[in-house]
Parts: structure tokens; sequence; C-alpha cells
């Protein structure tokens, strides 16, 4: 396209979700910290009365990673790749101008409250669903909001076809909403009874149907934040970066719909040896195992788009933090489908080995994504260039040793453990003692927690590199080069 | 077919929120009626005993520990009876938990006490060497929220017919009968702890977190 012709994206709301990607990054992750000392370091849970226990920590840990840190990452991504693979500028509409906006700032009003709230103890006890009522209404407006926003673009776009981002965009927004929506089913209290807490409610499912219905919704937050939409990054910003096409249309077809077909049922492998139904439990653990062509898929897919310019990995971090991050994919959901499988499940499941095979995924394939799409897209929306290359090698470094030592940290921990619990003497009673399998673990928790630390480092340089490149580094004035996909 | 699709944005989004909205009417709606049933003997909690279990919730106990037993030998060993789905009945929501950092407590009254519990939660290391659990200071100076508590009781009975007030099953009754039943509960579980400020407290007509904890705890059958 011609540089007369280029259009003037508005990245006014793609700017603010950038900001609060790193500022919910910093306090996820800071949290995630704490509570890592916390277990090999018990006094630390003291240092702030009720509030500062490992207990009320680990909801607004996860919370804040989750809903803070990586969906405002999915909402600056989609404010920037939205406009550009439609060719249309958000600005172009009043209209979807505000609603982007008021988006924002609903987002921001939900979050803060959410953080409140979740210190006070406020929760319905149910993973990554712990906010209550109130707060489930707000999300849904804000979710509304985004669904308006991506559809009113896609309805006054210039470019036909839907570019494949955009498919994984649309995945997202419509497999969050039902999951969220069927999950959170609950009775507010007062309104039945007329007393307590006006915001107190009960779920609208009892035991097994509760833990089904949320596992389903758990396992599928993983699929539909966690992997979808950085599935989503990557295919416009690798392309992209390194001005390659990419490699397969056909696998990106099937890779994306094989992941939509199998996805959802794979809740059941965190259910299995419970009491929900056995072929519920048969059908999770096939359909994890069938989940590894999908999802690698769309991996290999990445990688080979590489094929012949491997050398670009010398010359461009950006490019490798995205190849690692493809790798840790195709790591974490070779690891996922296996402790699927029931045997090593019975050792795995409520072991360390579960947070480690979750951090490996979160970590490795979500956090560099994100951050990849941030450093790719901040010069080009503040026209400036990157303040510091050197920073970003150090940072990759760092955050990979850190990785390295949280995941085989844990692995040992949760293998350890699982061994300890089973294990019988030769007249068949149980070996040790619940207290003897936790002593153990003592050192692999200090060494979890510190590789945490480095990779929380790794995320303050990145956030210092990200200021330094927006307050002073040096103006560009035209895009930097690059081929990409669809000319946007 | 694809081509089409990807031109087509709402027969787009059509086609994929049916190929991802059917796992889940498959996997949970056949068994759904089945899976609600109670086992015979399953009771739902009384009103102190709910007031635990908000607390429960409130401080994520299920953080570290769950309340499913799975149906091996080095589990029944350790824990008891393993699980079976009616059991968990009147639990709303359901608290398996994902994460053993701490033992399981699906039937963790059947093997500790009051004053364990009084002991435990005040300072864990002085029962258990080692432990990396927080101690719960709070729970002895927060008071217990009975109204809430009866107001998920009264909630579930009217909404879900759980079966409070029939014969052999616990009492609910108004707020102020209900409130009754609840000094007496607290009052058999104050006189087993060695805590002198819950014991003030109560004589003032104060029940602390700890006491609805420690009742809830015991009900873990």
């Amino acid at each position: 396209m011609q540089a007369s012709n280029v259009l003037n994206y508005d990245y006014s709301v793609a700017k603010c979700f950038t900001y609060a990607t790193i500022l919910f990054g910093i306090v996820g992750m800071l949290i995630g910290v704490i509570i890592a000392y916390q277990m090999a370091y018990p006094e630390l849970n003291y240092f702030a009365g009720e509030y500062g226990t490992y207990s009320r920590l680990r909801p607004l840990h996860t919370s804040g990673v989750i809903f803070g840190f990586l969906l405002s990452g999915i909402f600056a991504t989609w404010y920037y790749v939205g406009q550009r693979v439609l060719k249309v500028s958000i600005a172009e509409s009043k209209f979807l101008m505000s609603v982007g906006r008021v988006h924002f700032w609903l987002y921001l009003v939900v979050i803060l409250m959410a953080v409140v709230s979740l210190f006070m103890g406020i929760s319905t006890s149910k993973e990554y669903a712990e906010l209550e009522w109130p707060l489930d209404i707000g999300v849904v407006l804000l979710w509304v909001l985004w669904g308006i926003s991506i559809f009113g673009l896609i309805g006054i776009r210039r470019e036909k076809t839907l570019y494949v981002s955009i498919w994984y965009y649309i995945a997202t927004f419509l497999g969050v909403a039902m999951l969220y929506l069927f999950n959170n089913m609950e009775v507010p209290t007062y309104f039945v009874s007329g007393m307590g807490k006006w915001y107190h409610s009960v779920s609208m499912y009892a035991g097994t149907n509760d833990a089904m219905v949320q596992w389903w919704y758990g396992h599928n937050a993983v699929a539909f934040v966690f992997t979808v939409p950085i599935v989503a990054m990557i295919y416009y910003f690798l392309p992209k970066e390194s001005a390659q096409p990419i490699f397969s249309y056909k696998l990106s077809i099937l890779s994306f719909w094989g992941l939509m077909f199998v996805y959802l049922w794979a809740g059941g492998h965190h259910l299995l040896y419970s009491t929900v139904p056995d072929w519920v439990q048969t059908m999770g653990s096939i359909f994890s195992i069938i989940l590894i062509l999908p999802s690698w898929g769309s991996a290999i897919n990445m990688l080979l788009t590489m094929k012949g310019e491997w050398g670009q990995l010398k010359e461009n971090p950006l490019i490798k933090f995205m190849v690692l991050a493809s790798t840790f994919y195709m790591l974490s959901t070779l690891e996922g489908p296996i402790q699927a499988i029931k045997s090593v499940n019975a050792l795995a499941h409520f072991t360390d080995w579960i947070p480690g095979h979750v951090h490996d995924g979160t970590l490795g394939w979500v956090g560099f994504m994100t951050m990849a799409a941030l450093y790719h897209m901040t010069p080009r929306m503040f026209k400036k260039e990157l303040f510091s290359k050197k920073l970003m090698e150090s940072q990759f470094w760092l955050q990979t040793t850190g990785i390295v030592m949280y995941f085989s940290s844990m692995w040992i921990a949760g293998i350890t453990q699982g061994m300890m619990w089973r294990a019988s003497d030769q007249y068949g009673n149980l070996e040790y003692s619940f207290m003897d399998t936790v002593s153990v673990l003592i050192p692999y928790y200090t060494l979890r927690a510190t590789g945490g630390l480095f990779y929380l480092i790794g995320f303050l340089l990145f956030a210092y590199n990200m200021y330094k490149t927006i307050t002073s580094g040096k103006a560009i004035l035209s895009e930097p080069q690059n081929s990409s996909p669809m000319q946007a | 077919m694809f081509h089409w699709l990807e031109r087509n944005p709402f027969f787009f989004a059509v086609g994929v929120f049916l190929v991802i909205a059917y796992a889940g009417v498959v996997t949970i709606l056949p068994d759904f009626m089945e899976s609600a049933r109670p086992v015979i003997g399953t009771k739902p909690y009384t009103v102190l005993e709910l007031a635990g279990r908000q607390i429960y919730i409130k401080d994520s106990c299920n953080a570290c520990h769950s309340q499913l037993i799975r149906p091996f030998k080095s589990e029944t060993d350790r824990y008891g009876m393993y699980s079976l789905s009616g059991e968990y009945a009147y639990d709303r929501p359901f608290l398996w938990g994902s994460k053993r950092t701490g033992p399981d407590l699906m039937r963790v009254g059947n093997y500790r006490t009051t004053d364990w519990h009084d002991h435990h939660m005040r300072n864990p290391q002085s029962v258990v060497s080692g432990s990396i659990m927080p101690a719960y200071k709070h729970m002895y100076t927060n008071n217990a929220d009975i109204q809430t508590a009866y107001a998920e009781a009264y909630t579930v009975k009217k909404v879900f017919n759980v079966p409070y007030d029939k014969p052999n099953m616990p009492r609910l009754g108004t707020f102020e009968e209900a409130n009754k039943e609840v000094m007496k509960e607290a009052s058999a579980i104050i006189a087993d702890m060695k805590s002198d400020d819950v014991k003030e407290a109560f004589k003032k007509g104060e029940i602390k977190e700890i006491v609805a904890l420690i009742a809830y705890l015991n009900s873990l059958k």
C-alpha cells in the first residue's frame, strides 16, 4: 500500500489498555511471588493481618494475572490488531470510539472493585470465578461492550475477508461469554430472604454438578483466555515482525476448528477419580490427548513460518520472545494431555506438578507472547523507537531462567509428593505422615519462588523499557518496515 | 465453505458458537438429576455450620485443602471412606479444591476435635510441628455472620427445596428460632474450647468466627 493511502488508526484505547496490562502485570506477579515465598517461609503470612495470608492472596494472584494483566493485554492487542487487519480506523465511527472508551473505564472500575472485594474475602470460592454477583454483572456489561466493539468494527470493515486473528478474537468473545454466564449462575440470598449481606449469593448448582460446571468453565477459561486470544496475537505479530507469510493456511483452518471442536470436552480431566460419572472422566481424558493435534497445529504453523529465517533470532530479540512462546506452547500442550491420562493423573492431581504445568504455559507462552505484542505495538502507537534492545535481551534470559527454575522445581516437588502420599511399608501401612510430605518440599518451594522473582524482575525491566520508550524514545517518522498479514 | 464463512462474520460466529457449545450440553445435562440426589443420611448444614462454611470460603481454605477422597487405598487409609456423589448434594458451592498443600478435610470431623482445631487455628505449629499453614488469629476477633448464614439456608430451602424443617432434618424456622439453635450449638462447642477470649465474648452474646468454623469442620464426616 502506498504511504499516502495509509489509514490513520486511532490507538487511544489500545494505549490505555497497554498501561493497564503493565500495571496489573506488576501487581499480579508481585502477589504471586509473595505467596510463593509464603509457602517456603510461613512467617511471611503476617505482614498485613488477615489481609496478607496466603489464602486471601491466592485468588488475588490468579484473578490479577488472568483478568487484570492478560485481559487488558488481549483488549490492547484487539484495539490495535482489529483496526489494522480490517483496514478501518476506529475513529471513523464516533459510536465505536465511545464504546471503546467506556469499555476501558468500566473495565478499570470492575477490576479495582474486584481487588478490594477479594482482599475483603468476598468470594464465591470457585476458581477464577470468585467474584460475587454484583461484579459479575459488571463483567458481563464490559464483555458486551467489547462484543459491540468487535462486531461494530467488523461491520464497517474495508477488508472483506476476516484474517485468522479475527477468528480467534471472535471465538474468545463467544467462548468466555458462554462459560462465564453459565458458571456464575447464582441466587442472591438477600433478595430471597430479606436479610444478611446484600452481595452474598449461593450457587445454582450443588455438589458434583457444581464441580462439573466449574471445571467445564475452569478448563475452558484456560482455553479462551490463555490460548485462543494468544494464538490470535501470534498469528498477527509473528508474521508482521518477521516479514514472513504464514506457513500454511490449511493448517490454520484445521487447528482453529479443531481447537474449537475439542477443547470444551477436556474439562473432565480436572475431575478424574472424583464422583462425576465415569464416562465424563474418560471423555475428558481422551479429548485431552486429541487436543495435542490442534494445539501443535498452531504452534508448528508458527515455527515453520520462520523456516529459513532463523537468523532473525540473532538480530531481533522480539522474534526470540515469540519463538520461545510457541515452544512453551508446545511443551505445555503436551504436558497437559500427559497429566490427563488417568494413571498419571492419579499421581499428579492435587500436587505441585499442576501449578508447575499452569506456569510453564502462562509464564512461557502467555506472558512472553503478551510482552512481545506490546513490544511490537508501542513503537508504532507512540511513533518512538524502542528504548533498548539490550535490555530486552537481558530480560529474555532472566525470565527464561526463571521459568525453567519454576517448572523444574515443581515437577520434582509434585512427583515427589505424589509418590510419598501413596508409599506404603512392607506391612501395607502408609509410609509417610502428611507432614513428612510437606517438609520435603520446602527447598523446591524456595527455588520456585526465586524463579518467580526472576520473572517478576524481568517484567519490571520490560515495564521500564516501555516507560523509557514512551517518554524518551527517539521519535520515528515512518512506521518500522515490515511486510504483514494482509498488508495491514 | 471455510472461505465463505471467513467473509460472513455472522455465520462464522454462529458456527463457532455451535461447535463450542455442544460439549457442555452433552457432558453436563444427561446425569444432572442423578448427580444431584443425596445419599441416605446426608443432611443439610445447620445455620452455624453454614456460617462456618462461609468463613471457610472467605479465607479460601479450599486453596490448600481438598474435600474429595479418591478411591485409592492410600487415600482411604489416610482420610477415610472415598467420596460419594450424593454426599455433596447440599454443597453450594462444591469445595473439592484442586491442590493439597494441606491434607484433605472431607472427613476431618471423624478424627479431629474442637480442642485440636482451637489450638491449631490460633497457632498451627503448636500442634503440627513444621506446618506451613498460617495462623488465623482474626477468626478469634471477628464475629460470625449468622444473618447471612440464615439468609443462605432460607434461600436454598425456598429456591432449591433443601429439606430443612422436615422429619429428622435440621430445623430452620424463623430467624429468631434459628438463632436460638445457633446459640445452643455454639455453647456446646465453646464448652470444649480453651480460648478464654472466645468464652468471654460468648457471655456477651457474640459468636466468634472460629466457633462457626469449628462447627463446620466437625460436621465434615
